[in-house]
């Protein structure tokens, strides 16, 4: 059986950022399974995250590997801590700093949509 | 009890016109013949994989190629760390008499088997297919982020940086296989093309052609043996969104199990070989297996401690950074060239005292950790 829903989120084509929350350990993860990865528990609860959150990490790629990302160089990668509790992967403007605190909007990269934070 | 027996080493660079399967056989064969040993001997293989030439069994397409027909065969696939898992695991073959002599092998033309755009797509791909991939990061980008934190967490600077290849340019320089022979200064690293910030150009290694091999055995075949006193792992996440705090990686957790594993203190090591794959990779790995103080790396590096006449000699083939990095095979220059330093027979870079080193490497974004012990008996 499964208990929750699955949300749409930018892997498929979604304007949203999405979590999973464990009912029994309280375990936050992002990247998507069909049970906790703490303690193993099926089905963690699909939430949509606010988009806010603070910088952790930053780094401006400079040289791409592919034609369609080439179109962009230069952008910034950033890891993210999500005001939710979890890390996640995305862009930012290229002058973002550890430890700003940001705001999600959705940018086309690459053919897709991609999560993109601002201050 | 295991030992290293023979080591065998191509120059990195460009190998126009061979095959991986070619600069295996290479490195295989001189490793071989470093260990007193002929092809017959040989009764297991132990082979990482090849990008440019990617098999489901390779270890046995290697054997037929090569012209062996071991009891024990098959592929490790664990990153940069792949070389010293296949040491780590041979030395437990040995130990467990599963077999005698265990050829441990590694070879790919990345350079000229494929461009540049192809092997950076291909490595690439360690990120999550998913939460990663798709917003175009590359291996420098994800090492970025982690010199980012870590530059920010203890005030290292992109200077900082820049000695640790500055000091790995300088090594190669005397060694003739080396990929890079001009001297280069921190001033030449900051002005390089910025790849992934803070990483530039000079922070990265290359990509190169080249083969590496060694012989682990039961017992020594020659007077000088270097024998395996312990070693351990640590995996702990695979992509860099799920790593852990940079206070808690595997380098850490590794190192500690090798030491408990071997007996050996830091204090006792006196030649170290560490995974160079960004300048980035060697200053953290460094404080995080006690080598240096936090933050205090390049320092060291400053005042000649990590060179082949200070007190800790680092990497003195030059490293990943400037002898070259041919996947498998790169990082397992570190461990023929610690052979050569412990049995002294580094020529011009032979060091004073190697008679107990320890290497260290990385797989995946800081994701797979080996490290090891070696120590020279006589």
């Amino acid at each position: 059986m499964s208990g929750s829903e699955r949300l749409a989120d930018w892997t498929i084509g979604a304007e949203a950022i999405v979590y999973q929350a464990c009912e029994r350990c309280g375990n936050l993860q992002y990247f998507r399974r069909s049970f906790c990865a703490a303690c193993g528990a099926p089905d963690p609860v699909e939430k949509r995250a606010s988009g806010e959150g603070t910088v952790y990490a930053t780094s401006l790629v400079c040289r791409a590997a592919t034609p369609e990302t080439r179109a962009h160089v230069p952008y910034n990668i950033v890891l993210v801590d999500t005001s939710e509790g979890f890390r996640m992967m995305a862009h930012g403007d290229n002058d973002l700093a550890i430890g700003d605190r940001v705001t999600a909007r959705f940018v086309p990269f690459a053919g897709r949509l991609v999560p993109h934070f601002t201050r | 009890m295991s030992f290293i027996t023979g080591v065998g080493l191509t120059s990195y660079g460009k190998h126009e016109g061979s095959s991986s399967l070619d600069l295996m056989s290479r490195a295989a064969e001189l490793a071989i013949s470093d260990a007193g040993l002929k092809r017959a001997d040989i009764d297991g293989v132990l082979c990482g994989y090849s990008t440019v030439a990617p098999h489901i069994m390779l270890a046995t397409v290697f054997a037929e190629h090569f012209g062996i027909r071991p009891s024990y065969a098959h592929a490790v696939q664990v990153g940069g760390a792949t070389g010293l898992a296949m040491t780590m695991l041979a030395h437990h073959l040995v130990e467990a008499g599963v077999a005698k002599h265990v050829l441990v092998v590694a070879g790919e033309n990345r350079l000229t088997g494929q461009s540049r755009d192809a092997s950076i797509l291909a490595l690439a791909q360690v990120g999550h297919p998913q939460y990663e991939v798709p917003l175009g990061p590359t291996i420098p980008a994800y090492y970025g982020l982690v010199a980012s934190r870590y530059m920010h967490e203890y005030g290292v600077t992109e200077e900082d940086l820049a000695e640790f290849a500055v000091l790995m340019r300088a090594h190669a320089c005397t060694h003739p296989g080396a990929q890079f022979h001009d001297p280069i200064t921190v001033a030449d690293v900051m002005a390089s093309k910025p790849v992934a910030m803070p990483l530039k150009l000079l922070d990265c290694c290359p990509v190169s052609d080249g083969g590496a091999a060694f012989v682990v055995s039961r017992e020594r075949t020659g007077e000088t043996g270097v024998r395996v006193r312990g070693c351990a792992q640590a995996h702990t996440h695979q992509h860099v969104t799920a790593a852990s705090a940079l206070s808690e990686l595997g380098a850490e957790i590794a190192i500690a199990r090798a030491k408990e594993a071997s007996g050996v203190a830091i204090s006792d090591v006196r030649y170290a070989a560490v995974y160079d794959s960004f300048t980035i990779t060697l200053a953290m790995l460094l404080e995080d297996l006690g080598l240096a103080g936090r933050g205090e790396a390049a320092a060291r590096v400053r005042s000649g401690y990590f060179g082949r006449d200070g007190a800790m000699p680092l990497n003195t083939h030059g490293g990943l950074l400037s002898y070259g990095h041919c996947g498998v095979g790169g990082a397992m220059a570190h461990l023929v060239e610690t052979h050569l330093q412990m049995t002294g027979r580094a020529g011009n870079r032979q060091v004073r005292d190697a008679s107990i080193a320890l290497l260290h490497g990385d797989g995946g974004v800081l994701s797979s950790h080996v490290s090891m012990f070696l120590e020279r008996v006589r």
